[in-house]
């Protein structure tokens, strides 16, 4: 069994690997990231957990584009308004970004962190990747 | 004198200088973004580099809305209503405002790739075919499959990235731009997916603008030449009516045209870029091929285009850039695949030093619109040069099929905008007239087609 790290250790750890986890097209355009479990992470984690993670971060992407009621009468209202509301009001899309990040965060300690894993949130990546770093087990006695 | 233990200073130490993090100032990302960007309030606005012919634009709103305010209004206040200058006032805020917003916002640009992703996508693209020292090159574009409809995603060699589906590479930008539509020199900016709702409130309100601007000074002249003075002598009296008459005479049918136009983009969900290259037409395939992003429902598709949630920035202009301490993860890796795709990255690398040699007379001339006429034909020259020692070689096919298009919109705007400058009407670049134009690209691409399809 691994020695649990805090995350604060974890920065004075030595980087041995990232792993990215791509964008997944197959429903368009919108914001989805592929469940799909990688090798590299196989030693590492459970794969329950992983895809439970990465769903997670879907779901949200989706209440973020939601094409819905609430979108529309922000789009309208922006619309009236010469779209400077922008300039005032947060969109829905930040408050589910920072929604987002929250998640990761508490993610990354509860339970990467524990492993010598750390997620970066996709925003940091241009929404592209979800970049997974590995870190190096350094801890004597483990595996 | 005290006695004080020296310790043995270690010249190792002293010849590489400490990391000096705290006195380096910490920059921001807008200072070291590798686009052809321009960034002002700190990195709160941004514009392309070039700024198009958006003086002109601007200039020519601002004069034709002045004369209508300075000396049609005063006269139809007192002959009809009050209301004339009340709604041009709204009508002109509402155009300068979204054109401002059209100007200055992101249009969606993908930022590049961090070294250790490019080097990720690398080793995916070359594991697979196994073929790392043959001649032909693996071709570097990915299949996925959007509403049953096969989408190729192209990979871009100069922000190392699959680019995601709509998005296209802006040569003029230097940046991928997500759901690209095309590069708007009027407005000095890409249109993308962010700035899509703008450029769109832009031509509508234009299209008003002009027209109401076009009725009033029509208005005005023929109730001044109704006072049995006849047209000659109102024109003697108002001769701004004259000017704009002719302004607003020539621009009402092109942004007519062009609102038009982009009211059946919206409708259909796609974009000038698609349009013209005719992606979705089913020409070329002859089977049933339809638009997979489309909801099938014209009201949809223009509340998704047009009101739907605003997506954020990316590219994160106003962060700080983080200190070099990560470690590198793996270098050698890093290495390997740069090796490998030194005969990719050379044309690639070739082709960005003649545009970039080409390019910096222009950077300082103030003529935007009479200079680029050569580079058209260099950059266009550029393609059928550079890879000659490779007969068309399928990994440039990707990066020369996404440049090459922007480049025809490039031309196609500048000469339009050449145009402009002996007319004082202004044309648009995707107008009326290219319904005759969107086709004959539509054969250019299709003839262009069977060459790189036999490649991928």
């Amino acid at each position: 069994m691994a020695e649990t790290h805090s995350l604060q250790d974890l920065r004075q750890a030595a980087v041995t690997s990232k792993v990215f986890v791509q964008r997944d097209y197959t429903s368009g355009t919108i914001c989805k990231f592929q469940t799909k479990f990688p090798a590299e992470l196989e030693s590492r984690m459970d794969k329950q957990q992983f895809e439970e993670t990465i769903q997670t971060l879907n779901n949200l992407y989706a209440e973020a584009e939601k094409l819905g009621g609430r979108s529309y009468l922000e789009g309208c209202l922006a619309c009236l308004t010469a779209y400077t509301i922008f300039l005032c009001m947060e969109t829905h899309y930040e408050k589910v970004l920072k929604k987002i990040a929250k998640y990761i965060q508490e993610q990354n300690e509860k339970i990467y962190a524990p492993l010598g894993l750390l997620l970066t949130d996709p925003i940091e990546r241009g929404l592209r990747v979800v970049e997974i770093t590995i870190f190096e087990d350094r801890s004597i006695g483990s595996r | 004198m005290k006695n004080r233990e020296y310790q043995q200073i270690d010249p190792q130490a002293l010849a590489t200088p400490p990391p000096d993090h705290t006195s380096r100032r910490l920059r921001r990302k807008w200072e070291v973004f590798p686009g052809k960007n321009r960034f002002c309030c700190e990195g709160r606005i941004i514009a392309a580099r070039q700024s198009g012919v958006l003086p002109l634009t601007l200039a020519l709103i601002l004069l034709t809305s002045g004369l209508f305010f300075i000396f049609d209004c005063p006269y139809l206040v007192q002959n009809l209503t009050g209301c004339i200058p009340a709604i041009g006032g709204v009508l002109f805020v509402f155009v300068m405002v979204s054109l401002l917003q059209t100007s200055f916002t992101d249009p969606g640009i993908l930022p590049r790739a961090t070294p250790e992703e490019a080097a990720d996508v690398e080793k995916q693209i070359d594991n697979p075919t196994g073929s790392s020292s043959s001649y032909r090159p693996p071709p570097r574009t990915k299949e996925v499959v959007i509403n049953q409809q096969v989408v190729k995603l192209k990979y871009c060699f100069t922000c190392k990235i699959f680019r995601p589906p709509r998005t296209s590479h802006c040569s003029l930008c230097d940046n991928c731009v997500e759901r690209f539509d095309h590069h708007c020199p009027w407005v000095g900016n890409c249109v993308g997916k962010r700035n899509y709702r703008f450029f769109y409130a832009f031509i509508v309100s234009l299209s008003f603008l002009t027209t109401f601007i076009f009725a009033c000074a029509t208005t005005h002249l023929a109730l001044r030449s109704r006072g049995g003075n006849g047209l000659v002598i109102a024109l003697q009296e108002s001769p701004a009516s004259a000017l704009e008459l002719v302004v607003c005479f020539f621009s009402v049918w092109s942004i007519l045209g062009l609102s038009g136009f982009h009211t059946y983009l919206v409708a259909a969900n796609l974009t000038t870029n698609e349009d013209i290259k005719g992606s979705w037409s089913g020409k070329s395939g002859g089977e049933d091929v339809g638009n997979p992003y489309s909801y099938n429902s014209i009201i949809k598709n223009c509340c998704s285009v047009l009101c739907g949630p605003m997506p954020p920035s990316l590219i994160d202009r106003r962060g700080f850039v983080p200190s070099d301490d990560s470690v590198q993860t793996s270098p050698v890796e890093i290495q390997l695949p740069a090796a490998k795709n030194d005969k990719n990255m050379c044309t690639q690398g070739t082709k960005g030093l003649l545009e970039t040699a080409s390019r910096s007379p222009l950077l300082t001339s103030s003529c935007p619109q009479a200079k680029p006429q050569a580079m058209p034909a260099v950059l266009e020259t550029l393609p059928e040069i550079v890879p000659s020692p490779e007969p068309h070689p399928p990994k440039t096919t990707g990066g020369r099929q996404s440049t090459n298009t922007p480049h025809k919109h490039h031309s196609h705007h500048r000469s339009k905008a050449k145009q402009t400058t002996h007319h004082t009407h202004k044309t648009s670049n995707s107008s009326p007239r290219p319904y005759h134009s969107h086709s004959s690209r539509r054969k250019d691409s299709k003839n262009r087609d069977p060459k790189f399809s036999s490649l991928r």
